[in-house]
C-alpha cells in the first residue's frame, strides 16, 4: 500500500504538502468547536433540572437494608424537604406492622352506591397528586348480571347515584397474597408486609412499569410529572411506605393508608363511605367483622380469582 | 506482558482513529446520523426534566415505542445466531467471514436495546439498583432481571468473539480455536434465549391475556429469525456497494434460504394464534378484536396490523417464489419483512396487550412528537455505531488495517483503490 497513487490530489499519505497540515487543524478545529455547540444545544433543556437528586438521596439504601439509625435521617431528611417545598412541617413516621394481624378488607356490592366519596376521601388522605389528577381508586358502573369489569363503565356522571339497573364496583388494589407486581419488580422495590399490605419504596423504584403491566386490577399509578398536591390540602401526617410526597417517575398505589391502619384507624376509605359498604380489619382476630363476614356470608368473591393472585380483597353481597 | 498491553492498545488506538477517516459519503452518512442523534438526545433531555410525561403513554397504556422497539430489536440482535449456526455447526465456508459482520449488528443491536430501555425508565438515575451485588436484583424471580443478565452476558459473549476474531486478524495469527469455538456455541443458546426470555417478559403477565400464551416465544423467535437475516441482508449488500470487501451472491442466498423457512414458520404461527383467539369467542379476545377489528368505534392499531399482515404475507409469496433469487426482488422482500415485523412485534405486540385495561378501559396510544425524536436519536445512534463498527473490521478483515502495516497512514487504510489499481489488486474495486 506504500505506493500510492500520485495522480490523486487528497491521498494524506508520505510527505503532505506544505500548508495541508494547517489547513486540516483548522478544519479540524472548526468540526470540534462546530460539535461542542451542538453538543450544547442538545443538552440545553437539563437547565430546567431543580432538586433532581443529590448524594444523601443517591446512595439512600433499600428499606429494608436500613438501620433505624439511618432511616430516623431519612424520615428527618424528608420532613425537611416537605416543610420547604410546602411550609409546612410534617409528621414523617415508618409504621411497623403488629403482631398478630393480618387485614383484609370486605365490600359490599349490594350496598355501594357508586358516589365516589371514597376516591376523594383518598385523595385527601394520601396526598395523591391534583395535577395531574391521580386516583387510587376506580369506581365501576356495572350492569346487573355481572362481574366482567369489561362490562363496567369508568366515566359516569348522572344527576344522581345509584341508577336503576346498574350496581357499582369500586376497584383498588387488592393486596394479593400472591401478587404479580412484587413477583415482577426487577429491583425488590414493591413487597408485601406480614400484616398484608403490599408496599412501594418510593425511593428505590426504577420506575420501568413492569408492575403495572403485570397487575390484573389496574391497581397502581406511575408519576408520569413531578405530582403536585396544593399547599391547603396537605395532609401533614404522613409515613414512609404510604402517603409522604412522592417523586416524579416512580409507582405508587392505595397502601389501605398505612399511616391510619397501623396505628388503629380505619382507612379513609372506610370512615367516609355513606352506604356503609365497606369492612376492613383484622382477620386473624375472631371478633372482628371481617372474620365474621368471611365466615357467614354465603357468597363472597375475589375479583378475577382465575388469574390466581389471591386477593385480600373480598367482594360480597347482602344474601 | 506490558508490551502486549501496548499492543493492544495500538490496536484500539487505530480503530478509534479509523473511524475518523472516510470519503464525503461517509462524512454525510454519519454527520447525519450525529446530527439526528443530537436531536434525540436533545428530546430526551426534555423528558429527563419534565418526566415521562412528554410520552403518549398512560396509566392505561404504559409502555409505548420505546418498549416496542426494544422487543423488536432484541430480535434482530438475536438473528446473529443465524449466521453462526450454518458456519460453525455445518461449516458453511461461504458464510465463514460474514459472521463478524452479523455479530457487530448484535453489537449495535444490544447497545440500541439498553438504550431503549434506559429512556423508558422513570429514575434512570437510580440504575444502579439493578446492578446485582450493589442494589437488590430480583432474580430469578423477575423475567426482567433474567433480561438484564442475558443481555448484558450477550453484549459481553459478542464484543469477545469479534474482538478476538479481529485483533487475531490483526495481528496476523490463526486464532486459537479454544479460545472462541467454545463462547460460539455458548452465544448460539444465548441468542435463543435473549429473545426467550424477552417473550417471557410478556409471556409471564396472568393478567394480560394478549401475552398470556405460550406461542408468543416461538413467534418471537420464529419473527427474529425472518427479520434479522433480512436485515443482514440489506446490510451485506450495502458493505459490497461501499467497501472493496468481496461477498458473494451465494452468501445472501444461503441467507435468502433462512429467511424463507422463518418467514413461513412465522406467518403460520400468526395462523394459529389467529384462530386460537377469534375460533373460541372468550371475553378474552377483546385485545385481538382490538388489534385486527378495533373495539367499541377505537381502531387506531387497525391499520398497522393490516399493513403489517399484508407486508409479511407479499415478503413470504416472494421469498418462495424464485423470482427473489434475484437480488432486486430479495431486497423487496427483505423490506416488506422488516417494516411488516417491526410492526407486528412492536406496536403491534406491545401497545393492544394494554387495551382494554384489564378493567375494561380503553385509552388509545400513538407516540408522542418527543417520544419518537428520542426513537429516531436511539435508531441513529444504532446505525452510526454499526457503521463505525464495519468501518474498523472491513479493513482488518481485509488485511489492510495490520500490525504489518503500522506505518500506513490511515487515509490508505480505508482508500486503497489507488494503490490497489497500480499494484494490479486481485480484489474487486468498489463501485463509485
Amino acid at each position: 500500500m506504500s505506493n500510492c497513487n500520485q495522480n490523486s490530489g487528497n491521498c494524506g499519505c508520505n510527505k503532505p504538502a506544505e500548508g495541508v497540515s494547517r489547513r486540516s487543524f483548522l478544519r479540524t478545529s472548526a468540526v470540534a468547536v462546530a460539535g461542542v455547540a451542538a453538543m450544547a444545544a442538545a443538552l440545553e433543556p437539563l437547565r430546567d433540572l431543580t432538586d433532581y437528586t443529590s448524594m444523601e438521596k443517591f446512595f439512600q439504601k433499600h428499606y429494608r437494608e436500613m438501620t433505624p439509625d439511618e432511616m430516623g435521617l431519612v424520615l428527618k431528611r424528608i420532613e425537611k424537604e416537605v416543610e420547604k417545598q410546602y411550609g409546612i412541617r410534617p409528621h414523617v413516621k415508618d409504621y411497623k406492622p403488629m403482631d398478630g394481624v393480618e387485614f383484609v378488607y370486605c365490600l359490599n356490592l349490594t350496598r355501594c352506591i357508586g358516589c365516589r366519596k371514597c376516591v376523594h376521601a383518598c385523595a385527601q388522605e394520601n396526598n395523591l397528586s391534583r395535577n395531574p389528577e391521580m386516583q387510587y381508586i376506580r369506581v365501576l358502573k356495572m350492569p346487573h348480571g355481572s362481574l366482567n369489569p369489561e362490562e363496567g363503565q369508568h366515566n359516569y356522571s348522572p344527576a344522581q347515584v345509584p341508577e336503576k339497573g346498574f350496581f357499582y364496583m369500586p376497584v383498588a388494589c387488592q393486596q394479593c397474597r400472591n401478587s404479580a407486581c412484587s413477583k415482577v419488580c426487577p429491583v425488590k422495590a414493591t413487597w408485601t408486609e406480614s400484616d398484608g399490605i403490599t408496599v412501594i419504596d418510593y425511593d428505590w423504584c426504577i420506575g420501568c412499569r413492569y408492575c403495572e403491566a403485570a397487575c390484573p386490577y389496574f391497581a397502581r399509578r406511575f408519576n408520569w410529572t413531578k405530582p403536585e398536591v396544593p399547599k391547603e390540602r396537605l395532609n401533614p401526617n404522613m409515613s414512609y411506605l404510604g402517603n409522604r410526597p412522592r417523586r416524579q417517575g416512580v409507582m405508587e398505589k392505595c397502601h389501605w393508608c398505612i399511616q391510619r391502619t397501623r396505628a388503629g384507624k380505619m382507612p379513609a376509605c372506610h370512615d367516609v363511605c355513606p352506604a356503609g359498604a365497606r369492612k376492613f380489619g383484622n382477620v386473624l382476630d375472631p371478633n372482628s367483622e371481617v372474620y365474621h363476614i368471611l365466615r357467614e356470608k354465603r357468597v363472597f368473591i375475589q375479583l378475577k380469582e382465575e388469574v390466581g393472585n389471591n386477593p385480600r380483597f373480598y367482594y360480597y353481597f347482602d344474601v | 506482558m506490558i508490551q502486549a498491553a501496548k499492543n493492544y492498545i495500538r490496536f484500539l488506538w487505530r480503530c478509534a482513529n479509523l473511524a475518523f477517516v472516510g470519503d464525503w459519503r461517509y462524512y454525510l452518512w454519519t454527520g447525519t446520523l450525529i446530527a439526528l442523534c443530537l436531536v434525540g438526545l436533545n428530546a430526551y433531555c426534555k423528558q429527563f426534566v419534565h418526566g415521562l410525561v412528554t410520552t403518549n403513554m398512560s396509566d392505561q397504556v404504559s409502555w409505548g415505542v420505546y418498549i416496542s422497539n426494544f422487543t423488536f430489536i432484541v430480535g434482530v440482535a438475536a438473528a446473529a445466531a443465524m449466521l453462526v449456526i450454518p458456519v460453525y455447526i455445518y461449516d458453511n465456508e461461504e458464510l465463514h467471514d460474514l459472521v463478524i459482520f452479523g455479530e457487530l449488528l448484535a453489537v449495535a443491536s444490544i447497545l440500541m436495546c439498553l438504550a431503549f430501555v434506559t429512556v423508558d425508565l422513570g429514575r434512570p438515575d437510580r440504575f444502579w439498583h439493578l446492578i446485582p451485588g450493589i442494589g437488590q436484583f430480583n432474580f430469578p424471580h423477575s423475567m426482567l432481571s433474567w433480561d438484564v443478565v442475558v443481555l448484558n452476558g450477550y453484549l459481553v459473549l459478542n464484543v469477545y468473539i469479534c474482538g478476538y476474531l479481529l485483533y487475531a486478524r490483526y495481528r496476523g495469527l490463526k486464532p486459537t480455536k479454544w479460545f472462541y469455538i467454545p463462547f460460539v456455541f455458548i452465544a448460539i443458546v444465548w441468542a435463543i434465549s435473549i429473545h426467550t426470555v424477552t417473550a417471557f417478559l410478556y409471556v409471564g403477565l396472568g393478567g394480560r391475556h394478549f401475552w398470556n400464551s405460550a406461542i408468543v416465544g416461538p413467534r418471537f423467535l420464529a419473527s427474529a429469525f425472518t427479520a434479522g437475516p433480512a436485515l443482514i441482508i440489506l446490510a451485506l449488500q450495502v458493505i459490497r456497494k461501499v467497501t472493496a470487501y468481496r461477498i458473494t451472491d451465494k452468501a445472501l442466498l444461503t441467507l435468502r434460504g433462512i429467511v424463507q423457512v422463518s418467514m413461513l414458520i412465522n406467518v403460520f404461527l400468526l395462523l394459529n394464534e389467529v384462530f386460537k383467539e377469534f375460533y373460541s369467542k372468550s371475553k378474552n379476545v377483546s385485545s385481538a378484536t382490538y388489534l385486527f377489528f378495533g373495539l367499541e368505534g377505537h381502531h387506531a392499531l387497525v391499520p398497522w396490523i393490516w399493513t403489517a399482515v399484508i407486508f409479511n404475507l407479499i415478503a413470504m409469496f416472494l421469498l418462495i417464489l424464485p423470482m427473489s433469487r434475484s437480488l432486486k426482488w430479495l431486497d423487496v422482500a427483505c423490506v416488506l419483512a422488516i417494516v411488516g415485523i417491526w410492526i407486528e412485534k412492536g406496536m403491534g405486540l406491545v401497545v393492544p396487550g394494554f387495551i382494554p385495561t384489564p378493567l375494561g378501559e380503553i385509552v388509545e396510544y400513538s407516540p408522542s412528537l418527543n417520544e419518537t425524536l428520542v426513537c429516531v436519536g436511539i435508531w441513529s445512534f444504532g446505525f452510526l455505531a454499526y457503521t463505525v463498527f464495519l468501518r474498523m473490521s472491513v479493513p482488518i478483515l481485509q488485511g489492510r488495517l495490520s500490525k504489518a502495516t503500522e506505518n500506513t497512514s490511515m487515509h490508505d487504510v480505508v482508500f486503497p483503490e489507488e494503490a490497489q489499481t497500480i499494484g494490479g489488486g486481485s480484489k474487486q474495486t468498489a463501485k463509485a
